[in-house]
């Protein structure tokens, strides 16, 4: 079973976000990027059927930051291969990047395309939704489970309210995973390292990105509080004590 | 193309989700603009009965052995055999779970801009909620038309309930040789706490940083006789069960009393527990939007703030 995994970078909330000069997105400057969490979902996901089923596993990802550094903790982690999309933009919508991907794994030989069910700066729709359109190949996206059945897959998809859907599918397929059957494994920074010297990091062309999204961002901005919190101020002896005074009523 | 506003409806279980009249109500006032009229997209087997309460002008219902329950491969031709047959100006789809499969499927299959996690629209701007809702983003259409993926509760749902709108049935598209098939639900496994019967919850985030942590809020809810409950990242790093997940993909709580420790507030989060009666955050950041959602906030350390609070009360 092949399964290829593409995965992006994007702003970690952790750090403040400020906007840019031209006030229609982020000033990335000081940025500090991570790889999507549920890229790192569907890594996993992919990783564990690979130990389970054997075949490979292959990490791809648009140029750019430090996305060497992400393909190579892919590659730590236990990918066979790690793929560097070359040719894109800096800030490709999500329709241009899946361009790209397609483009790029139409190619290759492969059952399952794992990917993040989302991202913080989906804009123009999922990525994995448009991806599978341009390989002209079904999907499912919210997965929180991943069986092989035969030549075929049991998915699990995720409603609200704890209730999940159980899907067959046939394979190609691009599933959005959402959460991976266990948490994603941790690799210890020794061990990217010496991923770094022992994997090859291969190199594809994009090809043309030519697809239109059809939309274009007018202003970026922070959202207008509502109403707001009363905020509580002091030591965090002094807020508890406050706290404490509001729960009892 | 014509100017009519197509909402595309949602049900679950019999019972058609709260998106489909939120959307339909937002729906209204943008057919206002256009001059068009607000249709309602079912899909279904033997289904059609779902609509009877929906406030449209008319109802398009695609009656399917296939289309009996969700499946994003055959509602996505059934819709865009339906989208691209009758060119609508505006899409509005939830941006939900079953409205992921969707919205940017349409997009591709009609030749239409999405915008998604859409918060609020015009005829020719969408504004989405991104980067966890700390960022608004207002984008301008190129064309005339348009999808927006809508994020759950942005607008009322009694606006979009009403009655007498005709339903007109419209054909399938070919939905033979389908790979993908629907096998059934499965509802969550009983067991545990039920976080939606309990007055107090003390829920936790991220920013618990790992789980031997839990501890410590857990100590906090056993004080105030509530239970822990939690947000998807704790989930989805097998530190609690799903029984115990507030938001948009765990459940909707309405508690009298809510304290959120480490928890940003991503809108998928705040649809599941806004209407608590009294929200208290806390969170080391001042700009996390929770802020803007609860009643009482609180910036600081919560390795700090929490056991202090457990021992005062």
């Amino acid at each position: 079973m092949n399964i290829i995994v593409p995965i992006k970078q994007v702003p970690d909330l952790v750090e403040e976000l400020e906007i840019d000069s031209s006030g229609t997105g982020l000033d990335r400057e000081w940025l500090k990027f991570k790889v999507n969490e549920f890229d790192d979902h569907a890594l996993e996901e992919a990783l564990l059927l690979k130990e389970e089923h054997g075949g490979t596993v292959t990490a791809i990802a648009l140029d750019g930051g430090d996305i060497d550094k992400a393909l190579f903790a892919a590659a730590a982690k236990g990918a066979d291969r790690v793929v560097k999309v070359t040719g894109g933009g800096d800030t490709p919508s999500n329709h241009e990047a899946a361009r790209m991907f397609a483009n790029a794994i139409g190619g290759m030989d492969y059952d399952i395309v794992c990917t993040g069910v989302q991202s913080v700066e989906d804009r123009d729709g999922q990525l994995g939704v448009i991806l599978a359109r341009y390989l002209n190949v079904p999907q499912i996206s919210v997965v929180t489970g991943v069986t092989v059945a035969g030549d075929k897959l049991t998915v699990i998809k995720e409603y609200g309210g704890g209730t999940v859907a159980e899907f067959e599918t046939s394979m190609p397929v691009v599933l959005g995973i959402q959460a991976a059957r266990e948490a994603p494994r941790y690799v210890p920074v020794a061990k990217v390292r010496r991923a770094m010297k022992s994997t090859e990091l291969e190199e594809v062309s994009g090809g043309s990105a030519d697809v239109n999204t059809g939309s274009h961002v007018n202003k970026m901005f922070k959202p207008e509080v509502a109403g707001g919190a009363e905020m509580i101020s002091g030591s965090d002896d002094d807020m508890a004590a406050r706290l404490a005074e509001i729960i009892k009523g | 193309m014509s100017n009519d506003i197509f909402v595309i409806a949602e049900h679950l279980k019999g019972k058609t989700d709260d998106i489909t009249y939120e959307m339909l109500g937002k729906a209204r006032a943008l057919a206002g603009s256009t001059g068009g009229s607000v249709v309602a997209v079912l899909l279904g087997s033997g289904a059609s009965g779902l609509a009877a309460d929906y406030a449209a002008d008319k109802v398009l219902y695609v009656d399917h052995a296939s289309l009996a329950e969700f499946n994003p491969e055959a509602y996505g031709k059934a819709l865009a055999e339906v989208i691209n047959s009758q060119s609508p100006q505006i899409v509005l789809v939830g941006n939900s779970s079953q409205g992921m499969d969707i919205g940017a499927a349409l997009s591709v299959d009609c030749n239409m801009p999405i915008v998604a996690y859409a918060s609020d629209m015009t005829t020719d701007t969408v504004t989405s909620q991104l980067y966890g809702g700390k960022m608004s983003v207002e984008s301008g259409i190129d064309g005339d038309r348009y999808i927006a993926s809508v994020l759950p509760g942005s607008f009322p749902a009694d606006a979009g309930k009403g009655s007498g709108a005709s339903v007109e049935e419209v054909a399938a598209a070919n939905l033979d040789g389908l790979n993908i098939t629907f096998k059934g639900l499965i509802e969550p496994q009983g067991g545990d706490v039920d976080i939606t019967a309990n007055d107090i919850l003390v829920s936790v985030g991220r920013g618990i940083q790992n789980e031997d942590n839990l501890e410590i809020v857990q100590e906090l809810a056993d004080k105030l006789g509530g239970v822990l409950s939690c947000s998807r990242p704790i989930v989805d790093s097998k530190w609690l069960p799903k029984t115990r997940q507030v938001g948009k993909s765990g459940l909707k709580v309405k508690p009298k009393v809510y304290i959120a420790v480490g928890i940003s507030g991503a809108p998928e989060h705040i649809e599941g527990m806004k209407d608590a009666e009294l929200i208290i955050a806390i969170n080391s950041d001042p700009k996390a939007p929770i802020f803007d959602y609860a009643h009482y906030g609180a910036v600081g350390d919560l390795f700090d703030i929490i056991p202090s609070l457990t021992e005062k009360l």
